[in-house]
């Protein structure tokens, strides 16, 4: 309601605004999913991807990627270093051009759109001469009036549980902190594709699992398609609906994952299902 | 940075609360003037037993009255206020061309590749060799001391402006264009900022320079300033005001330091080392 009167394009947000309650209470599920059926929320993207090749210079990086991703699904990319997992995933958000093939960005009807996809990297990249807050409304891009700007970002930093953070230097965060500040970046927009570049992947044991629960749950609520490259077959296996291994620029595995969220870590299923994986990667080697 | 406050303003009852911390503060306070008013006593008793010569060091109490008929004349102020107006228009003036060339050479390819070995090479002449052309060319006015200054400030602002920006972190820049900025955005939120630090290098190099060559030039030639005062005072043999002359731009130095670190500060508060560092 504090932002009606502006009648900003992402207005959409001001259910976000009138949530007073504190933040652990974000968490419950009831409530996010009274946020995934809000008509407002931006539209999920769908993903088609035909025959898709990279090249650099006589490197063939992918070699005939064929895939389709169904909107809001959570998709895990797996493989060895140098696989090819990083740059798919460029091309994905848009960041990249592919040398051959085509990628669609598919809205609600199936008609074509150009990428809104927003991407957490692996180093937080965070602006050391922003506070928080305002490292999260870099995400909402330039032409947010910055009253509204420090609002949402505000608010997406209440959804990270870092509202009392907002306005700290970065180098005053710890590394989870400063990473979960860069996720509320991605999300202060709502992007209808959230990228995930091994977004956990310089963070230690236990920031990795409760910032898992975190991941998983932002998803949940944004109703956003993610993608999520990994090297960590349990990662992936936890956060995502669909795992594929990608080995030489190829897929050499497509698993769905059918557990329903939110998952428990330890789950037996899951533990096989990692173990398939594992095979997977590892037998070939 | 705080510790004056607390060694002048402190209740007592503060002091007896943290009675560890006090002593360390206030010798920060005093350590750094130790040195000075250690060499001010030695050469006081060395002139007044007479083992310092008059013409060659003036005593610290001859050069206090020198410093007292000068002030209440209005001498002395008005031939600071002269340099110092100097000095600030050549840091304005070259200052800002070499904090523009900087930037674009920093920023743009074409511009670093058209200017960068030209700048380089005008930057190895020693700027006071250019005196005699100078004043050839402007004769001794104020044009002739504000080229001198504005030159001699340009390059250390320009080297490390087109250097801090050129080494603004990669990772920064692309995360700033993934998230939709460009043009004057990207520039005021990530790359001037990420310049920052080196900028204020440039800059606190610059002020010394700039102190540098106005004393040069002022003692050459001027009909005003604290060079002038310097220079006039040595012809009548005067060694009281010489030496007062150069306190002063010892004094105006320092106070340029201070201005630009108190900015420094102000500025770069985001950065650790500024959250910490005491006021040296």
């Amino acid at each position: 309601m504090l932002i009606a009167p502006y009648q900003h394009p992402l207005a959409f947000i001001a259910p976000l605004e009138t949530e007073l309650d504190p933040p652990a209470t974000r968490a419950t599920v009831p409530q996010s999913e009274a946020r995934h059926e809000t008509p407002a929320q931006p539209q999920p993207v769908a993903l088609r991807l035909r025959n898709v090749e990279k090249r650099f210079g006589d490197n063939r990086v992918l070699r005939g990627i064929d895939l389709d991703l169904e909107a809001g699904q959570f998709l895990a990319i797996v493989g060895k270093s140098g696989c090819g997992k990083s740059t798919l995933l460029r091309l994905l958000t848009g960041l990249d051009t592919p040398t051959d093939g085509h990628i669609g960005f598919l809205d609600g009807d199936g008609r074509e759109m150009t990428s809104n996809a927003r991407i957490v990297f692996q180093e937080p990249r965070l602006l050391p001469w922003f506070d928080a807050a305002d490292n999260v409304a870099v995400g909402l891009g330039p032409t947010t009036s910055k009253v509204v700007a420090r609002q949402l970002a505000e608010a997406a930093l209440g959804d990270v549980q870092l509202a009392e953070k907002a306005g700290e230097w970065p180098s005053k965060l710890s590394g989870g902190q400063r990473q979960r500040v860069s996720l509320a970046r991605a999300l202060v927009s709502r992007p209808g594709l959230l990228a995930l570049d091994e977004p956990l992947g310089a963070l230690d044991a236990l920031t990795r699992i409760s910032m898992q629960k975190l991941l998983s749950r932002v998803w949940r609520e944004l109703g956003a398609t993610a993608v999520l490259v990994t090297h960590d077959v349990a990662e992936a296996v936890h956060l995502a609906d669909r795992v594929i291994v990608l080995e030489e620029g190829r897929i050499t595995l497509d698993l769905p994952v059918p557990q329903p969220h939110p998952r428990r870590h330890g789950d037996p299923e899951l533990a096989k299902l990692e173990g398939r994986l594992l095979a997977a990667i590892l037998g070939e080697a | 940075m705080t510790t004056f406050e607390t060694f002048a303003g402190t209740p007592k009852t503060a002091i007896q609360k943290r009675p560890v911390r006090l002593p360390s503060l206030s010798r920060d306070a005093v350590l750094p003037y130790l040195l000075p008013a250690l060499l001010v006593v030695v050469w006081q008793v060395g002139s007044a037993t007479g083992w310092i010569s008059d013409r060659i060091m003036p005593s610290p109490t001859a050069v206090l009255r020198a410093f007292w008929e000068t002030a209440s004349s209005g001498a002395l102020a008005n031939d600071i206020a002269v340099s110092g107006a100097r000095a600030l228009a050549g840091l304005l003036v070259g200052g800002s061309i070499g904090f523009l060339l900087g930037l674009a050479n920093g920023v743009s390819k074409l511009s670093e590749q058209l200017t960068d070995t030209t700048l380089q090479m005008l930057r190895t002449i020693p700027h006071l060799a250019l005196i005699p052309l100078v004043i050839l060319w402007f004769g001794i006015g104020e044009e002739a001391k504000l080229f001198l200054t504005s030159l001699g400030v340009l390059f250390p602002i320009y080297l490390n402006t087109y250097h801090g920006v050129r080494n603004v972190d990669r990772d920064l820049l692309e995360m700033g264009r993934i998230y939709g900025m460009s043009g004057w955005t990207l520039f005021r939120k990530v790359i001037f900022p990420g310049a920052l630090p080196s900028i204020f290098v440039g800059l606190r190099y610059g002020l010394g320079i700039m102190w540098l060559t106005l004393i040069v030039s002022e003692s050459i030639a001027a009909s005003s300033g604290i060079g002038h005062m310097a220079n006039n005072a040595r012809e009548f043999m005067m060694t009281d005001v010489v030496v007062l002359a150069l306190l002063i731009y010892a004094g105006l130095g320092k106070l340029a330091d201070v201005v630009a670190r108190a900015l420094e500060r102000r500025a770069l508060a985001w950065n650790p080392v500024y959250q910490t560092q005491k006021e040296v």
